[in-house]
């Protein structure tokens, strides 16, 4: 890297948050607030078919029957939900042929995140679909991913397309009734991705979605179904960026895996949202419902690195229906000056013989919380099942906090469920050893939160391996104390 | 050109009000070999660590002068760059961080700031096996967490490697000896002497006059509640492992 963290960390104090820029696209947004109207708005909004108009009804009538939880280790006010907007699209003029006809604006936006599409068009093996607000803009890779009868679009397209899927999966592994978040998003959900593997296909690319935040006060619902029939492959990269914020801003993402039986999927986020600025104004709340499925002999692979947003609540899960079937969970979760997460993961084991493996490294800095909340679950017929838990903990100040809630519950004496936790504190010795060497401080702190990390950051593809070590090093920038 | 690689004038520094240093003096020129003995708690390894310039300790009084400058008040990275080098009486453990991942980030962070480019991987990769020939460090540790698991021989011989690595123009050796056995510390020994030249120096601290039968001092120092009281030649070191220091203690309070 030709760029000294010196010269980083000057930036960084110009410019509070890298990616906090707005584009200034004309948006075509609904009016703010929450009601009926506005969940049939956005419905016809998107051409929906009857039924999925029925489903967002029954989980908005659901949502106002439930109340906000608040058993998290997290202190935020609560959102006014009825003063968002609940839906905003980039004007479209007409379909687009190529990346000629995409706004230049968006362009430029894509530029500044360092993800031109051309760019990633060029560099081999990663299909980019760009999500700006709610409405996918641009797909690349398509026609090649069409070949193999992979389906890699946007939701709203899934719906128009391939609604018996949608029909046949959606809601099966996160119902509508399942939180409030999960209500919430169901009701209102605007976008997202959909993506399909046919039997028998690996997937021959990475395949990837940028989510971003764009418009001032619109929460985002995103809503993503990866299906991976039999004996299918695919690794699923989502990365996020969100512009700085006065006011803080609500994602209620649900993301919702289906491996068949035999099948892999293998999912991959980096989220960087707006954590809010040093005094804990401002930055994004994440609550997010992830989870998936796990037929026979099949796998699903979350790994996680959480820098971004004031507020995280998100516990990717895998549900181990099938005999034989491994869930892994790797995360590894930043928290810096008054940043809050509570993130973990939930393993039912169902099915005999059935495996997961959690490893969880949260890190925190400033005056911030992180917690690590996991559930283990073992079902009376999950013979012979397995779990192997590693909770780790470092901290860079003495005004931060880490904190452990794992859940263990066992129903038939053939499991195996080991957990192991470890706190430490990142070492005067250890710096001093590193400085003595002609490692600046700056760079010792990244080095060794790095290979602290590194069983999580092994997990990541190459290309989000360097990324998410170079944020890393952005957020915990200056933080040992 | 002088031939004064340091000097360190009346050098009195504490730790949570306690004071170590109290009145310290030490001139080395290039090529020399010092050892510095003392009984234990006479400030031994606080002088390798204020030398460092570990900012644990304040200093209250006095000056390090090296290669002419004044580094009292310089950073330990940039004394490092400088040509400092200290291989540590405990080595720390850098779980994750494999040790050639440390020494080229050390060496690339050097080279930076004299402005000079990044090493080249196939020169770096050379000089790491020819390098770590000299202390016969097993190839395995080379890829290993930084002394993450290492026994008490290999995190010494690895700090002799790094040494050999970063080819330093004063190192100082905090207590190398300890721990070690005859093998490993005739190992550790001859690494030194191979690194040494005319253009370097090396400060040894230790307890036993033993491991200047294999690095020969040019001076004998001893180190008494924070200051030198004697100096002389190896054979210094030879009358001490006989008398013990406390002849020395009754003639420093005279």
């Amino acid at each position: 890297m030709s760029y000294t963290e010196k010269e980083l960390k000057k930036e960084l104090d110009n410019k509070p948050y890298e990616f906090g820029f707005v584009t200034d696209i004309e948006s075509d947004k609904a009016p703010v607030g929450l009601n009926e109207d506005i969940v049939k708005l956005i419905s016809s909004k998107k051409k929906e078919p009857q039924w999925l108009l029925n489903y967002r009804l029954k989980a908005f009538q659901i949502w106002k029957t439930m109340k906000e939880p608040d058993w998290a280790h997290v202190k935020y006010t609560k959102p006014d939900f009825q003063n968002i907007s609940y839906y905003s699209a980039p004007k479209k003029k007409k379909e687009l042929q190529s990346l000629d006809e995409v706004d230049p604006e968006l362009l430029k936006t894509m530029e500044k995140l360092g993800i031109s599409i051309e760019e990633q068009k060029k560099l081999s093996g990663v299909a980019v679909d760009f999500v700006m607000d709610s409405v996918s803009v641009a797909t690349s890779f398509k026609d090649k991913l069409g070949e193999l009868g992979i389906v890699f679009c946007s939701f709203s397209e899934a719906v128009q397309d391939h609604p018996e899927l949608i029909k046949k999966y959606m809601g099966t592994v996160v119902p509508y009734t399942d939180n409030y978040y999960a209500a919430l998003n169901s009701a209102v959900f605007s976008d997202g991705s959909f993506c399909y593997i046919p039997k028998g296909v690996k997937c021959p690319m990475e395949l990837s979605t940028y989510f971003r935040i764009n418009e001032s006060g619109t929460g985002q619902f995103e809503r993503t179904l990866l299906i991976a029939d039999e004996s299918s492959y695919v690794s699923y990269l989502e990365g996020c960026t969100a512009p700085s914020r006065d006011e803080n801003q609500l994602h209620a993402a649900v993301v919702e895996l289906i491996a068949l039986d035999k099948a892999e999927i293998k999912y991959s986020t980096v989220q960087n949202w707006y954590p809010g600025d040093k005094n804990g104004k401002g930055g994004v709340y994440n609550f997010v419902t992830k989870r998936g499925i796990c037929g026979y002999r099949s796998k699903i692979s979350w790994t996680q690195v959480e820098t971004g947003s004031a507020v995280t609540w998100k516990y990717p899960s895998c549900i181990l229906k099938g005999d034989y079937s491994i869930g892994e969970f790797y995360s590894v979760a930043v928290t810096n000056n008054f940043q809050q997460a509570d993130t973990g993961t939930k393993m039912i084991h169902i099915g005999k013989n059935t495996k997961s493996t959690i490893i969880s490294k949260g890190i925190s800095a400033g005056k911030s919380q992180n917690s690590y909340r996991g559930l283990v679950k073992i079902g009376k017929g999950a013979k012979n099942s397995r779990n192997f838990s590693q909770c780790d903990s470092l901290l860079m100040t003495d005004q931060c906090g880490a904190h452990t809630y794992p859940y263990i519950e066992c129903e038939n004496p053939t499991a195996t469920v080991e957990h192991e936790a470890t706190t430490s504190k990142i070492g005067e010795e250890q710096l001093f050893y590193c400085m003595q060497r002609g490692i600046s401080e700056e760079k010792a702190i990244s080095l060794i939160v790095n290979g602290y990390a590194k069983e999580v950051l092994n997990k990541l593809p190459m290309e989000f391996a360097v990324e998410a070590q170079k944020l890393l090093e952005i957020s915990l920038e200056g933080s040992v104390g | 050109m002088s031939d004064i690689l340091i000097e360190i004038k009346d050098l009195k520094c504490r730790i949570d009000n306690q004071n170590i240093l109290q009145g310290l003096n030490l001139k080395i020129n290039k090529g020399e070999v010092h050892a510095i003995m003392g009984p234990n708690g006479s400030g031994k390894s606080t002088l390798s660590s204020v030398l460092a310039g570990n900012d644990n300790y304040e200093i209250t009084k006095g000056s390090i002068t090296f290669l002419g400058e004044d580094i009292t008040e310089m950073s330990p990275e940039e004394r490092s760059w400088k040509g400092m080098f200290l291989a540590f009486q405990y080595p720390v453990e850098i779980p994750g961080v494999s040790n050639i991942n440390f020494l080229r980030t050390a060496l690339n962070e050097r080279n930076k700031y004299f402005g000079i480019d990044s090493i080249p991987a196939k020169d770096f990769l050379k000089m790491v096996s020819e390098k770590s020939m000299l202390v016969g460090l097993d190839n395995k540790l080379k890829n290993r967490s930084v002394n993450e698991g290492f026994s008490g021989g290999e995190k010494k011989r690895n700090e002799i490697f790094q040494m050999a690595m970063l080819n330093p123009k004063l190192a100082i050796l905090d207590e190398t000896d300890s721990g070690l056995d005859i093998d490993a510390l005739k190992i550790v020994a001859n690494g030194v002497n191979k690194l040494k030249s005319s253009k370097n120096a090396t400060v040894v601290i230790t307890h036993y006059q033993r491991l200047l039968d294999y690095i020969v001092p040019d001076f004998v120092h001893v180190l008494h509640e924070g200051k030198i009281i004697k100096t002389g030649d190896k054979s210094l070191a030879l009358e001490l492992e006989k008398k013990g220091y406390d002849w020395l203690k009754t003639d420093a309070a005279i």
